[in-house]
């Protein structure tokens, strides 16, 4: 049977890596090659690049780091960030990524998701949802989860799937950062309405939360984390060996 | 020198990343001339079986393909490059294959319980067929090493050249081989050091 997968994310400005990275023995812990080496040494599934850059010189640096990782690092590769128009998604997949991840632009032109599904099909995107509870309803929220857009996040997840994405990143701002676990609730409303891939982020603080996620919802596929593994609160080789000692199948 | 042939499908950068990291010399060409001096061809392929055959045929590659490797040339093909191996698939339509290895392609759909995802995508173990050597395509892996794949249609009524199948609601072909004419489902560039190992035992051949 297909793994379960551990995915971490890394949020990339200029050229570098942001938002911490705390790594013993990493000589240049802001170098997103030599992370994303690391990460794949360390038995990663898959990795997520975050382009957080505005300009558009940053633009192109994070496109020529992109292809020095997909020239390194051969597992999948997913990319997201200013990902607005098929242009942008030529331009990520020709520099070697896999999959491309849309947010707000897909909100922003939701006949995005289909154009892109027509032309590179559906396992190439990625629909990635930030979400949290407002009026006792999951609402999409956009601009990195500032704005409140006043969608309902099943309906809009369920259209996403139904147009052609192939798999669902579901970020929850209700537990981001909490590090007390997984949006369990959120996740299983998710799962109970798509039938593609549902990748869990936001929450995750220790390999507990990797079990409770995957025992309680085996729906999901795959856990993201950013800063638990950058710090070296969770290392996914041990990670990995906990999961599959607890019936959890991995690749090892 | 190893010819990935380039027939107008997919984006070969990982492709030919990945054997350019295991030092291996590689040319991306439609050239018949070129493929002819070719010591080894690799056959890529993503999108849709009928497109992908019709595109080889437009340039007579598929009689090329076919007479190189009737003289002992061997030939990988990865993905829909080893579907178009096949006698014929039915992936919108039936339309014919390069009929190097025998058997159809067909949806996955018909062979797996229902409730199970389609594509089969992720990471899957190889499981070798028991009464048969390994294959020395894996000569560098183990059994329940696992490979990266993506696809909705597979290889099937091809039993005396499956090499490895990967479990999925039911077996699935992952890789056939038959002398040296080989087809591997998943996609060895993006699975890790195990898919880099299995580039390398191609190389070696």
């Amino acid at each position: 049977m297909i793994t379960k997968r551990i995915i971490p994310c890394l949020d990339v400005k200029d050229g570098r890596v942001v938002k911490g990275v705390n790594f013993l023995g990493l000589a240049d812990v802001s170098s997103p090659v030599k992370l994303a080496k690391f990460y794949s040494d360390c038995g990663a599934d898959e990795l997520v690049f975050y382009d957080i850059t505005a300009s558009a010189e940053g633009r192109a640096l994070f496109t020529g780091i992109l292809t020095e990782v997909a020239s390194t690092i051969f597992i999948p590769l997913t990319v997201g960030g200013g990902i607005n128009t098929v242009d942008d998604f030529d331009r990520v997949l020709k520099c070697g990524a896999d999959k491309v991840s849309v947010n707000s632009g897909a909100l922003k032109d939701p006949t995005l998701i289909s154009a892109a599904a027509k032309k590179y099909g559906n396992q190439c995107v990625v629909l990635s949802v930030d979400a949290k509870r407002v009026d006792e309803q999951f609402r999409v929220f956009a601009k990195g989860g500032r704005e409140d857009t006043g969608l309902d996040a099943i309906a809009w997840i369920k259209s996403g799937a139904a147009n052609g994405a192939g798999e669902i990143v579901l970020n929850s701002i209700d537990t981001d950062g909490v590090k007390a676990g997984f949006d369990l609730e959120m996740l299983e409303a998710v799962c109970d309405v798509v039938d593609v891939p549902v990748i869990a982020s936001g929450g995750a603080g220790c390999a507990e939360h990797f079990k409770t996620l995957f025992h309680s919802l085996p729906k999901v596929d795959a856990g993201l984390a950013a800063s638990i593994f950058h710090f070296g609160e969770v290392s996914i080789p041990n990670l990995k060996r906990e999961l599959a000692a607890d019936g959890i199948n991995m690749r090892l | 020198m190893i010819a990935i042939i380039d027939y107008g499908v997919g984006n070969l950068f990982s492709l030919q990343s990945s054997l350019a990291a295991i030092g291996a010399e590689t040319v991306v060409t439609g050239d018949p001339a070129v493929i002819r001096t070719a010591e080894k061809l690799i056959l890529p392929g993503v999108g849709a079986f009928g497109d992908a055959a019709a595109l080889l045929r437009q340039n007579d590659l598929d009689k090329l393909v076919c007479q190189e490797v009737a003289g002992g040339k061997p030939l990988l093909g990865i993905c829909l490059g080893m579907q178009l191996l096949f006698d014929y698939g039915l992936e919108y339509g039936r339309h014919k294959g390069l009929g190097l290895i025998h058997g159809s392609v067909q949806p996955i759909a018909d062979y797996i319980p229902a409730g199970l995802k389609i594509p089969h995508i992720g990471w899957n173990a190889l499981r070798f067929p028991v009464r048969k050597p390994v294959s020395p395509l894996f000569k560098h892996i183990k059994e329940g090493d696992c490979v990266y794949f993506v696809h909705s249609f597979c290889g099937t009524e091809c039993e005396e050249s499956v090499i490895a199948s990967a479990e999925y609601g039911a077996m699935l072909t992952a890789a056939v081989g038959t002398g040296q004419i080989y087809g591997v489902q998943f996609h060895p560039e993006k699975s890790g050091a195990t898919g880099l190992r299995i580039l390398q035992a191609f190389c070696e051949l």
